[in-house]
């Protein structure tokens, strides 16, 4: 019987089977961020347990507040900054040296096909673009990774996801992942794994499957998976060339981690992007999607271009190619968060933080910023945002406040007129 | 920092689908870095008609019922800390998100599952009055009663999931093991 990337993943992480139905897996990275983890480090000291199971597997960075906003989030840091210096994590970002975790974490080639990895952050099925399994958890499984080095799952039962037919220009992964969700509902993956394949899928750039991976967990998804193949290495080349020597030899080893023809899928549900439009939110909930169009004229108040999600160089450049020589509309406050520092730079040297600034975008550092409302960019009471990231519910952003999620290129456009529009129609 | 946990009591109902993370502990609430801080703040976002999160119902709740998908969202387990910090024990919905499932059990906490017909027959009860929950663990049963009108109820739970519960919790049961 054939197996799914999944269930290789998982019989070579076996750690423990303590009952049946559960598997124990060893871990092959453990990332940190300065929201979840604090809690789990003062565990530990208070349990006389303050040990890393190993330091070089575990990342860290500082990315939802930051730099620190008041003294609250000033004592999150230091506890983070503190643990990581007193076990002598090699791998902190600090600030000038931070970004959003999902993005700065592939960026710096932590991530690589075949491994396990959890972080305390439900979008940690963002790392599984690369053939990993990787999956959002929460304090006391941090806790335990970073003590023991593993963590509990029940069997990975998957739902293969094929995305047939060709892209029309001007529709991005955010619209595909978006009319996927519209269709799984918001726990239409619970306890599934989201095997994302098909031609439109291998086309992709690894930007692109990130982006996919990163909203699975809006259908209730354990992680998002793609098969690693010649982008992936491609992606990682800078990373792992000492290791293989040719790029055919790195492809022949990540190749074991691709689902077998005759894998046994939860369910197989075909999608043919060939017509499909620019899609956005319209409620409360991520599945709540509807064609652009649809919504066009839709008044909003803010947009936000960043995140995990969307807020890679390529989504900068998508919308930079719709501002370019536009303005923001006088009624709109357009926010753009470089995801990691790199980013920003790479942005800043091919004249796209200049667009954003022409336009009139506030440009800010690398972060997770408005996207949770904990940080910059809050809305008030009443106030719509459209924003480029990934969850919509009612006041994320700020009590009272709405979101419409979208693509980079329509939140671009819809900065520009002052309500949600078709960047294709510009 | 577990404290000791009881199982069932007085419950409140949420009678709502995909009551998400955000609706249970507003993020802007996750700078704090202790469990008890988040105590006051219980539910403050939920959108649900009738419910008062400063209400005497819920302050005198240990259980919650409520429908499917329960927990959706982000995985901080700031949510499952602040029913614990608030005495809630104890939740029961038709189904829920993996993560804040899973933290419900690290945590050494019953998030117990029910079948849609079940959680109907509970909430027909709430018409005569606030239900009364007695869960039997080791027996996998419940008991909701209100004043003489009792039923009872078996539910599944993993091997897994029992086992952190009666353990404690993942830390206690991990670091034994492992």
């Amino acid at each position: 019987m054939g197996k799914t990337i999944a269930e290789k993943i998982f019989a070579a992480h076996l750690r423990d089977e303590p009952f049946e139905g559960t598997r124990v897996l060893s871990l092959d990275r453990v990332l940190c961020h300065e929201i979840t983890t604090p809690v789990a480090i003062a565990d530990l000291v208070w349990r006389d347990k303050d040990r890393v199971y190993d330091r070089d597997k575990i990342k860290v960075v500082i990315d939802h507040v930051t730099p620190s906003k008041d003294s609250k989030t000033a004592m999150q840091a230091k506890i983070l900054r503190d643990w990581a210096h007193r076990h002598e994590i090699p791998d902190f970002f600090d600030v000038g040296r931070n970004g959003v975790c999902h993005a700065i974490f592939p960026e710096k080639g932590f991530i690589r096909p075949g491994f396990t990895v959890i972080m305390g952050d439900s979008h940690t099925c963002t790392h599984g673009a690369f053939g990993a399994f990787a999956a959002g958890v929460g304090t006391t499984d941090l806790e335990v990774g970073i003590l023991k080095g593993v963590c509990a799952f029940r069997e990975p039962a998957s739902i293969r996801i094929n995305i047939n037919g060709t892209l029309p220009s001007g529709v991005v992964a955010k619209d595909v992942i978006l009319h996927v969700i519209s269709h799984l509902g918001v726990n239409g993956a619970t306890d599934r794994i989201l095997e994302f394949r098909g031609p439109v899928v291998e086309a992709m750039s690894m930007e692109a499957r990130m982006t996919l991976c990163n909203m699975a967990i809006e259908a209730g998804g354990t992680c998002g998976i793609c098969m690693p193949d010649m982008t992936t290495v491609n992606y990682l080349w800078p990373f792992i060339q000492n290791e293989f020597g040719t790029k055919q030899a790195a492809l022949a080893e990540y190749s074991k981690w691709i689902s077998d023809d005759a894998a046994r899928y939860d369910k197989v549900l075909d999608f043919d992007v060939s017509g499909l439009s620019p899609q956005v939110t319209f409620g409360y909930k991520p599945d709540c999607v509807k064609p652009v169009a649809e919504m066009a004229g839709t008044r909003v108040d803010q947009v936000y271009i960043g995140t995990c999600t969307n807020g890679r160089i390529e989504d900068l450049r998508e919308a930079a190619a719709v501002l370019k020589g536009k303005k923001v509309a006088d009624s709109v406050r357009g926010i753009v968060s470089p995801a990691t520092p790199k980013i920003f730079s790479d942005a800043l040297e091919e004249g796209i933080i200049q667009i954003f600034m022409d336009a009139g975008f506030c440009v800010t550092n690398p972060t997770c910023g408005a996207c949770l409302g904990m940080s910059n960019g809050v809305l008030a009471e009443d106030e719509v945002c459209a924003s480029t990231s990934n969850r919509n519910f009612n006041g994320r952003m700020g009590k009272g406040g709405m979101v419409h999620l979208m693509s980079p290129a329509t939140a671009a456009a819809t900065a520009v007129t002052g309500s949600i529009t078709d960047a294709r129609s510009l | 920092m577990s404290s000791k946990k009881i199982f069932g009591g007085l419950a409140i109902v949420l009678d709502r689908a995909d009551i998400n993370t955000d609706e249970i502990i507003p993020a802007k609430y996750l700078t704090e870095v202790t469990k008890e801080a988040l105590t006051p703040f219980i539910l403050e976002d939920l959108k649900l008609d009738g419910f008062d999160p400063n209400g005497e119902k819920l302050k005198n709740a240990t259980v919650i019922i409520t429908r499917e998908n329960f927990g959706c969202g982000s995985s901080r387990e700031h949510a499952p800390w602040v029913f614990e910090v608030n005495g809630v024990h104890t939740v029961i919905a038709e189904s829920y998100a993996r993560i804040f499932r899973q933290n419900m059990f690290n945590c050494g906490m019953l998030a117990i599952e029910l079948p849609k017909e079940d959680i109907e027959q509970i909430l027909a009860l709430e018409s005569a009055g606030d239900i009364q929950v007695n869960v039997d663990l080791p027996g996998q049963k419940i008991n909701a009663s209100v004043g003489s009108k009792s039923l009872d109820l078996d539910f599944e739970i993993s091997p897994f999931d029992k086992a952190l519960v009666e353990a404690g919790g993942w830390v206690e049961f991990a670091d034994a093991r492992y």
